[in-house]
């Protein structure tokens, strides 16, 4: 849960994180709406662009890349096989559908252009600045107290199992396949779970006990200042060339 | 309002499941007292600042705070905005990013506009010796300073009442220091729990000890 690429100096880093959550929405939504094979091509050097300029590991990215496209591969083992049309190759029972691999193809690009546009805007921010961003964009309080919360507790958690996890070793715990250790790993969720909703309760006291009432003030105003602007053009004029080949009629 | 102790605790009994901690518990909390509250871990001294702003509800008893009776959630909401209440754990207090936002979080939810905001965390940090520290993330602070930025995120909200949950455990001298030296010149009325005796001695004139679910005073 570590934000391996929200710290950095570069151009990206320092947006205006309300440029980079209203481009990463759209071109989300351009990409995953677009059908032309055109249009998703021309979309995936957007945010390779950008994650050249925010100068991210390499590695670190196809790391990710790597997550998403586990699951595409198996759309790629079911779709071709379970789609109905145009049979590109057949084994006995078994038909390879055109259909299916076009569909497959589109998927994996979309899914690919989305996540490195993630990568490029979204985790190139701190969490509390995209959750600011989204405050002050006016998006619902719930969502964003969701985010905010998943976040925060998810490291609650995992620095308690941390501690637990050491406190086991300095007694000479080393995971074996017995029922010994299954039983411990099981004690130790079951602390972690209690421990975990312990702490959220304690946090959630201490929040009204200073006048909690559901809604989370911002304190910090962002400026929008001159290069943001110019970079949100820049960016909008990407996607929306990218929504005009889709849908503007023009070839 | 002047004749009515700020707080007041009436036969207040409270259990966990299967633990009986306070039986008939009777305590007044007056404008100006600087009370320590000691005793035996485990004796309830936690859950009886928790009954006094309501987080738990007795299950017996009447809290009655700046001489009204409190029962429901809503008659709490007013409460909390006056009695401060700095827990045992700073990290359970601290859960914004920097340590200005932290501070800032009971102003702007009292409805404080921005530019007060700020004033009102400067002039705290400042009144806790943690001046600078605006910018800084809560999470990489020392023990020490934690301790102090959770003071003054209870101060921000200007209470009358400060409860204060082991304010010194685990703190070095200096910290103590600082924490003691806010008390001496606020001129707040608080309570402290604690098992510090120097605590005790140098920032309160009456001490209860907590046994057997009743307060017990300790000195004359």
């Amino acid at each position: 849960m570590d934000e391996v690429f929200a710290e950095g100096l570069s151009p990206i880093h320092r947006l205006d994180p309300r440029v980079k959550v209203v481009i990463a929405a759209a071109f989300s939504v351009v990409v995953a709406l677009a059908e032309d094979f055109a249009v998703l091509l021309l979309a995936i050097p957007f945010p390779l662009v950008l994650i050249a300029l925010a100068r991210l590991n390499p590695k670190a990215v196809l790391k990710r890349l790597l997550v998403v496209n586990t699951f595409v591969l198996f759309l790629w083992f079911l779709i071709p096989l379970g789609f109905r049309g145009g049979e590109l190759l057949s084994f006995g029972v078994l038909n390879l559908s055109k259909e299916g691999v076009i569909w497959c193809l589109r998927i994996t690009l979309k899914s690919n252009a989305i996540v490195l546009g993630s990568i490029a805007l979204l985790s190139t921010t701190p969490i509390f600045s995209l959750v600011h961003a989204m405050r002050h964009l006016r998006m619902p309080d719930k969502l964003v107290h969701l985010l905010f919360f998943c976040f925060r507790y998810v490291h609650v958690i995992e620095r308690e199992y941390g501690r637990l996890l050491k406190a086991m070793k300095v007694r000479a715990f080393e995971p074996r396949s017995d029922l010994h250790t299954y039983r411990s790993y099981a004690y130790l969720v079951g602390t972690l779970l209690l421990k975990s909703s312990d702490r959220s309760r304690r946090v959630y006291q201490a929040m009204i006990c200073r006048g909690f009432e559901g809604k989370y003030w911002v304190l910090d105003h962002f400026s929008l200042r001159r290069g943001d602007v110019v970079a949100f053009s820049l960016m909008a004029a990407w996607v929306l060339w990218l929504g005009v080949l889709q849908w503007g009629g023009i070839r | 309002m002047g004749r009515d102790p700020l707080i007041r605790l009436r036969g207040i009994e409270f259990s966990y499941p299967g633990r009986e901690v306070l039986k008939g518990l009777d305590f007044a909390l007056w404008r100006g007292d600087r009370v320590g509250i000691t005793g035996p871990n485990g004796s309830g001294k936690t859950t009886l600042l928790h009954i006094m702003v309501g987080l738990l509800k007795p299950q017996a008893g009447e809290v009655e705070v700046f001489g009204q009776q409190r029962r429901e959630e809503s008659d709490f909401k007013e409460v909390r905005r006056k009695v401060g209440l700095l827990f045992q754990d700073p990290d359970d207090q601290l859960f914004c990013p920097t340590v200005a936002e932290d501070v800032a979080f009971g102003p702007l939810n009292l409805g404080k506009k921005h530019p007060e905001a700020w004033k009102i965390v400067r002039e705290t940090l400042r009144a806790v010796g943690l001046e600078g520290f605006e910018g800084r993330l809560t999470h990489t602070l020392s023990g020490g300073e934690k301790r102090l930025a959770s003071l003054a995120s209870v101060l921000a909200m200007g209470p009358e009442v400060l409860l204060l949950d082991e304010p010194t455990a685990g703190l070095d001298e200096e910290t103590t220091e600082r924490v003691l030296r806010v008390l001496a010149e606020s001129d707040l009325t608080y309570l402290i729990v604690t098992h510090d005796k120097e605590v005790l001695s140098r920032a309160t004139d009456v001490v209860y000890r907590l046994n057997a679910g009743r307060l017990h005073r300790l000195n004359p």
